[in-house]
């Protein structure tokens, strides 16, 4: 079992692979170059002292100790951040294990509500019904929030590989339209669309980039302040696509503009206007964007409307 | 004679919802709690179709799917996979054993699984 575990800890990409860390951010890695500079540091020098100082074996003495003191304090500091690896890759499981316990007893909650709401087992009187709304529509919302994080944890522990393919990103914004169709209408939002003639197809994973445009879509036709107007863009830009969508919403203060993409951030007026949002969803687009060789931005102003904008590779 | 409909799945307060909203449909629903009693439910009962949940005690709905995609006598009865699991691995190892459709439970609204169902049924 001890040598077993020993072996296992050899194997640094495997080991980095656990952590979801990039071989440049792993402990165990920056470890084995760290001991390979100082190898190569103390044969310098050893060779340097035996040519130039007349005793040559203390100089060699001293070179090697220092070394290996340099070599356990660099351990320690390795042991480390293992440690804080090995706590946030624990986090992110939890989370998942968490999430997926709770989706049951949600999902019950919820049916259970829809069927009390449809009147088969009795007449509900309307001040009931209302109650039954807000069950309703808060169980959404939690489930809602559930399937944010587990997307964030699997992002965090690298479980979502990437199925890059060639799609028509035009046909997708246009399914994305229509099933957006009802909540633009309920929330007195109109939705626009233009794209460039011939729009080359992109290669990205589709069901991914879907996501992202679902969170940029659902941010602009929910922050409006009424009369909204939504205008999205697509064209070719250099060997890229660059998508737009425009809202003449909320916009975002200048103060929390920095912070926007962040994760759980969640911006002043945002808060004040609309209490539902878990803070996630410009973080996932943005992760899943670079994730994809593209890349996201914006321009917003208070009161007057954002601008958001990605890019994404052609082929 | 009403169409009978076996559900096999672990939540009991699911077999209510659905007993209930699926009678009001004119439906026989029938429960089974766990996979094998499902697989032999199958049998006695020869059920027009089977809402199947894939995380099951016993034995798992891969499996019974599996098991009933085997048998001659139970191989042409409509399948929909009914589950929380939402990765495309899952997805695609349930079509690929012959599920019918593959309904991943938080994305749907009760009304909408009962739609599924009329259409599963050819109704």
């Amino acid at each position: 079992m001890e040598i077993k575990e020993v072996f296992n800890q050899l194997n640094i990409p495997a080991q980095c692979k656990r952590y979801g860390l990039g071989l440049w951010q792993c402990p165990q890695f920056l470890f084995l170059i760290m001991g390979i500079i100082i190898i190569g540091s103390t044969l310098i020098a050893y060779a340097i002292g035996t040519r130039y100082v007349e005793d040559p074996e203390i100089v060699a003495l001293i070179v090697l100790l220092i070394t290996a003191v340099l070599f356990i304090i660099a351990f320690i500091i390795t042991q480390s951040f293992e440690r804080l690896a090995e706590a946030s890759r624990m986090k992110s499981e939890f989370i998942t294990i968490v999430s997926h316990q709770l989706r049951s007893p949600l999902t019950n909650l919820k049916w259970a509500t829809e069927l009390l709401m449809s009147g088969e087992l009795g007449k509900i009187e309307e001040r009931q019904a209302e109650y039954f709304r807000i069950l309703k529509e808060n169980s959404t919302r939690m489930l809602e929030l559930i399937s944010d994080l587990l997307i964030v944890s699997r992002m965090e522990t690298e479980e979502m590989p990437l199925k890059k393919e060639e799609f028509s990103l035009k046909d997708l914004i246009g399914d994305l339209i229509s099933e957006f169709q009802s909540f633009a209408k309920a929330s007195n939002a109109e939705i626009s669309f233009v794209a460039q003639e011939d729009l080359p197809k992109i290669f990205a994973d589709p069901s991914r980039i879907r996501l992202v445009i679902e969170n940029l879509l659902n941010n602009a036709i929910k922050y409006t302040k009424g009369n909204g107007r939504v205008k999205i863009k697509a064209l070719k830009k250099d060997k890229k696509i660059y998508f737009e969508i425009k809202d003449n919403g909320l916009g975002i203060p200048k103060e929390d503009q920095k912070y926007i993409f962040q994760k759980f951030f969640r911006a002043k007026n945002a808060v004040r206007h609309q209490t539902q949002g878990s803070g996630l969803g410009l973080y996932i687009t943005k992760a899943v964007l670079e994730n994809s060789g593209g890349k996201i931005g914006f321009q917003s102003e208070e009161n007057i409307g954002s601008t958001f904008w990605f890019t994404i590779p052609i082929k | 004679m009403p169409k009978k409909i076996l559900f096999i799945e672990d939540e009991s307060a699911l077999q209510k919802t659905f007993g209930e909203i699926l009678s009001k449909e004119g439906y026989e629903m029938i429960s089974a709690l766990d996979g094998e009693t499902g697989l032999k439910l199958v049998k006695t009962k020869k059920p027009d179709l089977i809402l199947l949940d894939l995380v099951l005690p016993r034995l798992n709905g891969f499996e019974v799917l599996k098991k009933l995609k085997e048998n001659r006598e139970t191989k042409d009865i409509p399948v929909i996979v009914l589950t929380n699991l939402e990765r495309i691995e899952d997805v695609d190892k349930a079509i690929e054993l012959g599920a019918t459709t593959y309904l991943v439970k938080v994305q749907y609204t009760l009304e909408e699984v009962v739609e599924k169902i009329k259409k599963a049924l050819g109704e």
